[in-house]
């Protein structure tokens, strides 16, 4: 519009220029600036996610590097490569091709390694991006279609990583896929028409690692893009939880604007991120296919062991006890249906319903923004603590043989050990978890009642010695403190409410002048520090900036 | 015609914005704006986006030593980063050129070994430098503010309004009360899905013509070949040994089900050997073959422990003691392992007498009936 051109205060630079054509054009100033302004609460907890989105980015990068090499076929060929102790051995082209990129493409290998570690570091931070959620109450109203989103994005990375796992063809991941066949062949009544219908006859057949390279590289890959562009807008949407805090309620969002500090820390996190899978592709080597060898039904290695997150499921089928189920008419249900279907089936179904049960037992449906500390939601926490400990548990027994070799101890009994742990644990963890959880509470109510320790001990006249307490807040006639519990953390020692006196910043010399910092200390002793507005920045610890409130200097208790 | 053409008729009418434009440009004239600082200006804009900025912390100083340190150290965490980059480069294209060559030797310690954990080494150090160098920014010298941004809730004239939308819109098609529309539009839906879905059927094929889940190659007079496809006649192994055979066909070795153990069982073992019913001959004198194919997940069973006379497979750790017909003693599998007929051709070779009786690999729902 004409007026934007020449009204005063219009660009006079070359760039302004720019930009107010593109606006023009576009007319984004509006949407940018809103996005610009957009508020983050920081708390490293809140990172989790991010990191699973990074390793994201990597995986499509390196990803798609990896498809300019690959062939994803499983004609016979002769390796005829670089890598002498398998040449002239029969092999398909998919484990030929995949040789080739790690001996004979420039910097390959590196690319495979980065692909590898980013897989699995996209599974593990989505996992304790889900415990974070969870143990913070996070996915309550009006966030449970987002935790449902979250759950299907885990169970397809899942899958993602296992189509991946089997393309190269070695050794072992054909022997990940022989169990994959005889898992879908497990499945009651129609187990053998999904068999042929998935591998296009009986095992291996021709097709299959063409068709897991199609869902391994577009198919799971543009749904995990669409899910996760679905989580973000609905995170944007929604806005983001918080901690509470000073300042913190229901009805806002304290924190950063997206620029610049957002903006230069999140991107800050990517190259880390993008960094440490570098470091870990170049200098730990990982899955070196080139030493299990081409796949060959007759041949397997010992501690075939498939990537940690699937673990679990391989674990859950070395307890499994050996009970077909025959039913009449010669029909059985296989054992291996229940630890490899139905079993993960069970623990899915259960996980994204969460939100709903929670919901129906509370009767909680109130919308909430504003995170719980673990310790004051008892039974969730607990619940939680028990499903964990039934997954690694699970995940510890798939690798029962390894433990068994390394610690020379007998197979049999690791794996009975591993089938009453599994009923045993989780019960135990439950109960300590919830008694831990009380605990705490109740030292949090202790404190605030009482004071913080000092470490002071004094003797009255009488003989009687007491430590000296420091109240957090008002105290009342007897000498207890007011203050509520607000779902806060509360300060538990002396130097978190600046019983010790700032240090001077510098490492080998002072970088700053030693007078001026003590004496901005004795002003804020005396509470002279025009500082109210200061109780927003921070968590309110004197570590983080804040001082001590009204609290006063260390009393005596009265009774 | 011009696009400035106002005529009546033309394009209905002159060319200025409707009376529902308006918004914070009616609110603040330029001449406003011209007059306002930019950092007010920033204020002005984050107030119409809910946002209220509470404290700023300033960053150092200008000019003071603590700014000159902290630019010191961010400027030499991106120079280093640069540094690992172009490393990386010289690594990446000097290798074969003026460095030495990075394809695989078999001698350990060459460049060539130090080729892949250079790159990764240098790539992760640069990246992860520019992290840091970027974090050290926001921390010591940007400004830090502390925001405040108002979470609204729904709002009940945007529900009122888009309901009434909805619903008028709705209620005009009729389609409430043409019942034929909708009965033939569900109709249509549920057939076009269907149509769509079927060529998925393309992907069907029957698991039962021909049988191939409950056949292998061995059949009657088949040799039983090592996997370098030499014949095995009864004194080539010593009791206590295991040897995978394959069957005499082409692409017999790498057949998935066809895998078998031939094993000599020691005196001892043969002393408590107890077959399974009606499987009492299928062995040749202390010779005895089973399939190598797991019964449970299908994995070859590989690890024989000739003491015990057990069979483990790595995968799930199923134990099968072939003294007993090959049955499970330990672990998730439920069934023995299927025995193969064993005899001698006339040059004194063992051949199959016939394929398995029963399927081989894991349990399937029809397996019994196969």
């Amino acid at each position: 519009m004409a007026r934007t051109a020449t009204a005063p205060g219009a660009p006079t630079t070359r760039l302004g220029k720019a930009a107010v054509d593109f606006d023009d054009r576009l007319i984004v100033a509006g949407p940018l600036r809103r996005t610009l302004n957009k508020v983050f609460p920081d708390h490293w907890s809140f990172l989790l996610g991010e990191i699973a989105l990074y390793s994201f980015i990597v995986l499509l990068l390196s990803g798609t590097y990896l498809t300019f090499f690959f062939d994803a076929s499983m004609r016979e060929v002769v390796y005829n490569g670089s890598y002498a102790p398998l040449r002239g051995v029969e092999m398909s082209a998919a484990y030929d091709s995949a040789l080739d990129l790690s001996f004979d493409v420039r910097g390959g290998l590196f690319m495979r390694q980065v692909h590898h570690w980013a897989a699995l570091l996209f599974v593990a931070s989505i996992i304790l991006h889900l415990l974070r959620i969870f143990f913070t109450g996070a996915f309550r109203r009006p966030r449970e279609t987002n935790w449902l989103i979250g759950v299907g994005l885990l169970v397809l990375a899942i899958l993602e990583g296992a189509t991946g796992y089997t393309l190269p063809d070695d050794l072992l991941s054909g022997t990940g896929l022989r169990i994959i066949s005889a898992i879908i062949l497990a499945i009651p009544v129609i187990g053998t028409w999904a068999h042929f219908a998935v591998f296009g006859g009986d095992f291996p057949g021709e097709l299959i690692i063409g068709r897991f390279y199609i869902v391994h590289v577009l198919l799971i890959p543009a749904i995990l893009l669409a899910l996760i562009a679905v989580h973000m807008l609905m995170l944007v949407k929604q806005k983001h939880t918080q901690f509470p805090g000073p300042g913190r309620t229901e009805h806002n969002v304290v924190g950063n604007r997206l620029f610049p500090t957002f903006a230069a820390k999140a991107g800050g996190l990517f190259f880390v991120v993008f960094g440490v899978i570098a470091m870990l592709a170049g200098l730990v080597q990982i899955n070196p296919i080139w030493l299990w060898g081409p796949y060959n039904p007759a041949q397997v290695s010992a501690a075939s062991q498939p990537d940690w997150y699937v673990m679990f499921l391989d674990g859950s089928t070395r307890l499994f006890p050996a009970w077909d189920i025959n039913l009449p008419g010669d029909y059985t249900i296989p054992a291996l249906f229940w630890p490899t279907l139905i079993l993960p089936g069970i623990l899915f179904t259960l996980l994204a319903l969460y939100p709903m049960i929670e919901r129906k037992l509370t009767g909680d449906t109130a919308a909430h923004h504003l995170l719980q500390r673990p310790r004051d939601v008892p039974v969730r926490t607990s619940l939680g603590a028990m499903a964990v400990t039934f997954y690694f548990w699970l995940m510890i027994s798939g690798g029962n043989d390894v433990i068994a070799d390394k610690f020379q101890l007998s197979l049999n009994a690791m794996t009975w050990v591993g089938r009453l742990g599994l009923v045993i644990l989780p019960p135990l963890v439950y109960v300590i978890t919830y008694r831990i959880c009380l605990g705490l509470q109740k030292h949090d109510r202790e404190v605030l009642e009482h004071g913080i320790e000092t470490g002071v001990i004094r003797r009255l006249p009488h003989g009687e010695f007491i430590e000296v307490h420091q109240p957090l807040g008002p105290v009342d006639a007897h000498g207890h403190g007011q203050l509520a519990y607000g779902g806060a953390p509360v300060p538990k020692k002396m130097n978190q409410i600046g019983g010790a006196r700032r240090a001077i910043r510098g490492f080998f010399t002072p970088i700053e002048e030693p007078t001026a910092v003590e004496l901005e200390q004795r002003r804020e002793a005396r509470g002279l520090a025009a500082a109210e507005d200061r109780d927003l920045t921070t968590s309110g610890r004197p570590s983080e900036g804040g001082r001590p409130s009204e609290g006063g200097k260390p009393q005596e208790p009265r009774d | 015609m011009t696009t400035h053409d106002t005529r009546p008729g033309s394009a209905g009418g002159a060319d200025t914005p409707g009376p529902l434009h308006g918004g914070p440009d009616d609110d603040y004239t330029p001449e406003q704006l011209a007059a306002m600082s930019r950092d007010d200006l920033d204020r002005l804009g984050a107030r119409y986006d809910g946002v209220q900025v509470l404290h700023v912390d300033p960053g150092p100083e200008p000019g003071s030593a603590l700014e000159r340190r902290y630019v010191r150290q961010v400027g030499a965490v991106f120079m280093l980063a640069g540094l690992a980059a172009f490393a990386f480069v010289v690594v990446y294209v000097g290798s074969g050129w003026f460095l030495p060559d990075w394809e695989w030797t078999i001698d350990a310690g060459t460049w060539s070994s130090l080729f892949t954990p250079l790159l990764g080494l240098l790539m992760g150090l640069s990246l992860t430098l520019v992290g840091v160098g970027m974090v050290l920014y926001s921390k010591k010298l940007l400004p830090h503010e502390t925001a405040v941004q108002d979470k609204h809730d729904g709002s009940h004239f945007d529900r009122v309004t888009t309901g009434a939308t909805l619903v008028s819109g709705l209620h005009k098609s009729g389609l409430a009360r043409r019942k034929l529309i909708t009965r033939s539009l569900a109709f249509m839906g549920g057939g076009l899905g269907l149509m769509l879905l079927m060529p998925l059927g393309g992907l069907l094929k029957n698991p039962n013509t021909g049988n191939p889940l409950g056949r292998t190659s061995w059949a009657q007079g088949v040799r039983l070949l090592r996997d370098d496809g030499t014949p095995i006649r009864p004194g080539d192994q010593v009791p206590g040994s295991l040897e995978t055979v394959f069957p005499a066909v082409t692409g017999g070795n790498r057949e998935s089900d066809a895998a078998t153990m031939l094993i000599r069982l020691r005196p001892e073992q043969v002393a408590v050997d107890r077959p399974r019913e009606g499987q009492a001959d299928f062995g040749y004198g202390d010779y005895v073959a089973y399939s190598k194919i797991c019964t449970h997940a299908g994995c070859p069973v590989s690890l024989y422990e000739q003491e015990t006379s057990r069979i483990l497979c790595p995968c799930h750790q199923s134990q099968f003691d072939i003294t007993q017909g090959a049955k499970p003693i330990f672990g998730p599998a439920t069934r023995a392992l299927p025995q193969l007929p064993l005899a001698l051709d006339d040059e004194g070779y063992f051949v199959a007498r016939s394929d398995y009786i029963e399927a081989v690999g894991p349990t399937y729902w029809n397996r019994e009936r196969i």
